[in-house]
């Protein structure tokens, strides 16, 4: 199976490694991966902040690159920018044919978890990982697209792994794109409460599906100098020793 | 009384999230509140489906809402009632004004009602020397200290139970107490004697049934009953939205609003009210006005985006699972409507110019969607908004958002759009990016970046105030995809899927 992968410019440009584990566990599962370097940003910085003129430019270059594509799918280790590419088709209120084209591309585009768990029917990576995991809901992955079952799952699979539940898992971390920079107060506030369920859970590692919450997290973990590491599934998954 | 506005929505919130008995409080609500509620709706079956009738109702009655009014408005005058057209606040305000005015009176007891708190009647009837007593204990103790609700259902949520406490010693002359059942008792019994004597009573509106012009209110004190059937007039104001066709989709919403609101299975008490009292030994008013009042709401009513906003029941519960309510309380907002659906609604009613920070003040979590028992999909109508405060035009009309001081965010947005569009700019962006971050990273890490640096950048200012910004790479993915990955199609044989 042909699986283009949409790596995000957060996992391009600060987590590559999250990007090179996407790619050794699809591989693992069996897939073939290609990756499109024309891609840039799904855009949503701007759709979210306003600016829906800048965003269409994005929906439309990513539409062009993944029509080209032959793959089968598009995987994203991205709950939120798989969901942009779910919402590209609002940019285009009163044309039609793009809102086919982004419904068509869209239909075809899965958050990484989810592809593995709802397409690949695919549960245990024989992934090894020595740790007390716990599982941060990324609220696009979650109200998006109704991600909830599937990373849980996927990480009880995890041999030697521990997983544990946070509590408030579906409760946002405070990120929000621009929100975070516009009222950084309120974030922070916002995020102490998940640092504090996440302290409290034991765990040694909070997983999620979204470089964006793991980098807000992480950036106050690292702060209050934390025991507790962020870390994305992909590279649980990917690990075997 | 000092009076928080919206426009300063982000220092109102700072100096909310330095009070540690709101922080409390807040916590303590939203906990409470989102047990009782998930409690609540499991004891209904197929909660979802409820959720889809309730807004195609909804949906359907903002369709024609023009015949559903007439419908409200001939049904409730054949019963005895009396309907009033108010296109503003100000407008309705005054017909209170007249109405009471006219009939000589001054005494005058309100139940809770968020209709007008939004125009702000009190303020316009203390003006002309009539002052109404609040009669919903959380609206009493407000009221006492001249304060705002800062939640829809629950107005005093702020207050701690020390502070209600020793407003009473202060306002009303107890002994110290903090025995609540003291304070309770205290309260009943002033009101009482409030309700003994008043002349008119003025009330919200839950729900209008058009086909019967029967008026609902929804409560659990029993002070809206009396309120409504004491008094020889009854005043209601409602906004228009309030409309429902049918009196049997009453069964649809009454199973949704106390559950979302306060966690109730139902409130203690529900009063349908159609027209005047039957006979002359009859209960009730001898006179019902109601006030159908716009203010604003046809512009929701508009759009086709935006008029799911009308949808709304004032359940509350998308406050109750906001986390930037639950961080910041309803104060902060500087507006009668708090939490996501007030970010969404108060632009609307009284112009984004002076209430552009509201949409912005989301994580678009959609944790208030999840909740909202008619499916308001409330990130999509803050998106709507900032998207036409970006624009600079609401409905194709210019508002009135000042250009200036967006000048640096509309140009790194331009910027983006340009370099990101393709990916070798795209790569010289970042290679820059890289650069520069020299000057700030160690450790692999960029810790708090203040000072000059910070105000030059506000964004990483801004970030690393709360928290360490990873630094970018050495080597990008897409690097090491040409390098590495690309070519290497082997699957280890040891690592490969059973």
């Amino acid at each position: 199976m042909k699986v283009s992968l949409f790596i995000t410019c957060l996992v391009d440009q600060l987590c590559p490694n999250v990007g090179v584990a996407a790619v050794e566990v699809l591989r693992r599962a069996g897939c073939e991966v290609i990756f499109d370097e024309r891609q840039t940003c799904c855009g949503q910085p701007a759709f979210n902040t306003g600016y829906r003129k800048e965003a269409r430019k994005f929906a439309e270059r990513f539409i062009e690159i993944y029509e080209e594509s032959e793959a089968e799918y598009i995987v994203s280790p991205s709950g939120s920018c798989t969901a942009m590419v779910k919402h590209f088709h609002e940019l285009f209120p009163d044309d039609q044919n793009w809102r086919e084209r982004c419904k068509k591309i869209a239909a075809k585009t899965y958050e990484f978890s989810s592809f593995l768990v709802n397409v690949l029917k695919i549960e245990n990576l024989n992934a090894k990982f020595d740790g007390k995991l716990t599982w941060h809901d990324a609220c696009h992955g979650l109200r998006d697209l109704n991600i909830r079952r599937e990373p849980r799952k996927l990480l009880q699979n995890v041999e030697k792994a521990e997983f544990v539940e946070l509590q408030g898992a579906d409760v946002c971390c405070g990120f929000g794109g621009t929100f975070s920079v516009k009222f950084p107060e309120i974030s922070a506030a916002i995020l102490d409460n998940k640092i504090e369920a996440i302290e409290k859970s034991g765990a040694d590692f909070v997983v999620s599906c979204d470089a964006s919450c793991l980098m807000q997290i992480g950036g106050r973990l690292s702060r209050i100098n934390s025991k507790v590491k962020p870390l994305h599934i992909a590279e649980i998954l990917a690990a075997q020793e | 009384m000092n009076q928080l506005t919206s426009e300063t929505f982000d220092s109102n919130a700072r100096a909310s999230l330095k009070d540690v008995h709101l922080r409390g409080a807040l916590k303590n609500l939203a906990a409470t509140f989102g047990e009782r509620r998930r409690t609540a709706i499991a004891s209904v079956e197929n909660w979802e489906n409820l959720r889809e009738k309730a807004r195609a109702i909804k949906d359907e009655t903002l369709l024609h809402l023009d015949q559903y009014l007439e419908n409200f408005a001939e049904n409730a005058e054949r019963a005895g009632a009396k309907i009033h057209w108010a296109r503003d606040g100000k407008e309705a305000s005054q017909i209170v004004l007249n109405l009471i005015v006219e009939r000589n009176a001054s005494k005058v007891v309100k139940s809770k009602s968020m209709a007008t708190e939004e125009i702000h009647l009190n303020r316009a009837l203390e003006a002309a020397g009539i002052n109404p007593v609040e009669t919903d204990l959380g609206e009493w103790i407000i009221q006492l200290a001249e304060e705002t609700p800062s939640h829809i259902v629950v107005p005093a949520i702020h207050k701690t139970k020390k502070q209600i406490a020793d407003l009473f010693v202060e306002k009303v002359g107890i002994e110290p107490t903090d025995d609540v059942d003291v304070l309770t008792r205290t309260a009943r019994n002033i009101l009482r004697e409030r309700f003994a004597e008043a002349e008119i009573g003025i009330s919200g509106v839950n729900f209008g049934v058009a086909e019967t012009g029967t008026i609902l209110i929804l409560e659990n004190e029993g002070n809206a009953r009396l309120t409504t059937s004491l008094p020889k007039t009854h005043i209601a104001v409602m906004g228009i939205e309030k409309i429902i066709p049918k009196f049997t989709d009453l069964d649809v919403f009454l199973k949704l609003l106390p559950r979302s609101g306060t966690g109730q299975r139902l409130t203690t008490y529900q009063s349908l009210i159609t027209g005047t009292k039957r006979s002359v030994n009859g209960e009730g008013p001898e006179e019902v006005h109601i006030i159908l009042m716009d203010n604003g709401r046809s512009r929701m009513l508009a759009h086709p985006v935006t008029r799911q906003s009308l949808a709304c029941i004032r359940c509350g519960a998308c406050l109750n699972a906001c986390p930037v309510y639950g961080a910041v309380g309803g104060h902060a907002y500087g507006a009668v409507y708090p939490g996501p659906i007030g970010a969404v609604i108060t632009p609307q009613l009284i112009g984004i110019g002076a209430t552009k920070q509201l949409p912005y003040a989301s994580s678009l979590c959609g944790a208030c969607r999840e909740v909202c028992p008619v499916k308001i999909d409330i990130p999509e109508l803050l998106l709507h908004l900032r998207a036409e405060i970006t624009d600079g035009e609401a409905n194709g009309k210019k508002t009135d958002i000042p250009i200036k001081g967006k000048f640096a965010e509309r140009f790194a947005f331009g910027v983006y759009g340009l370099a990101w569009k393709r990916a070798g700019i795209y790569k010289i962006g970042t290679k820059t990016a890289r650069l520069m971050q020299k000057f700030v990273a160690r450790d692999g890490k960029i810790g708090e970046v203040s000072g000059f640096l910070g105000k030059l950048a506000p964004p990483l200012g801004n970030w690393t105030a709360f928290r360490d910004a990873p630094v970018i790479a050495p080597k990008s993915f897409r690097d090491i995809w040409r390098e590495e990955l690309k070519n290497d199609l082997s699957t280890k044989d040891t690592k490969k899927m059973n």
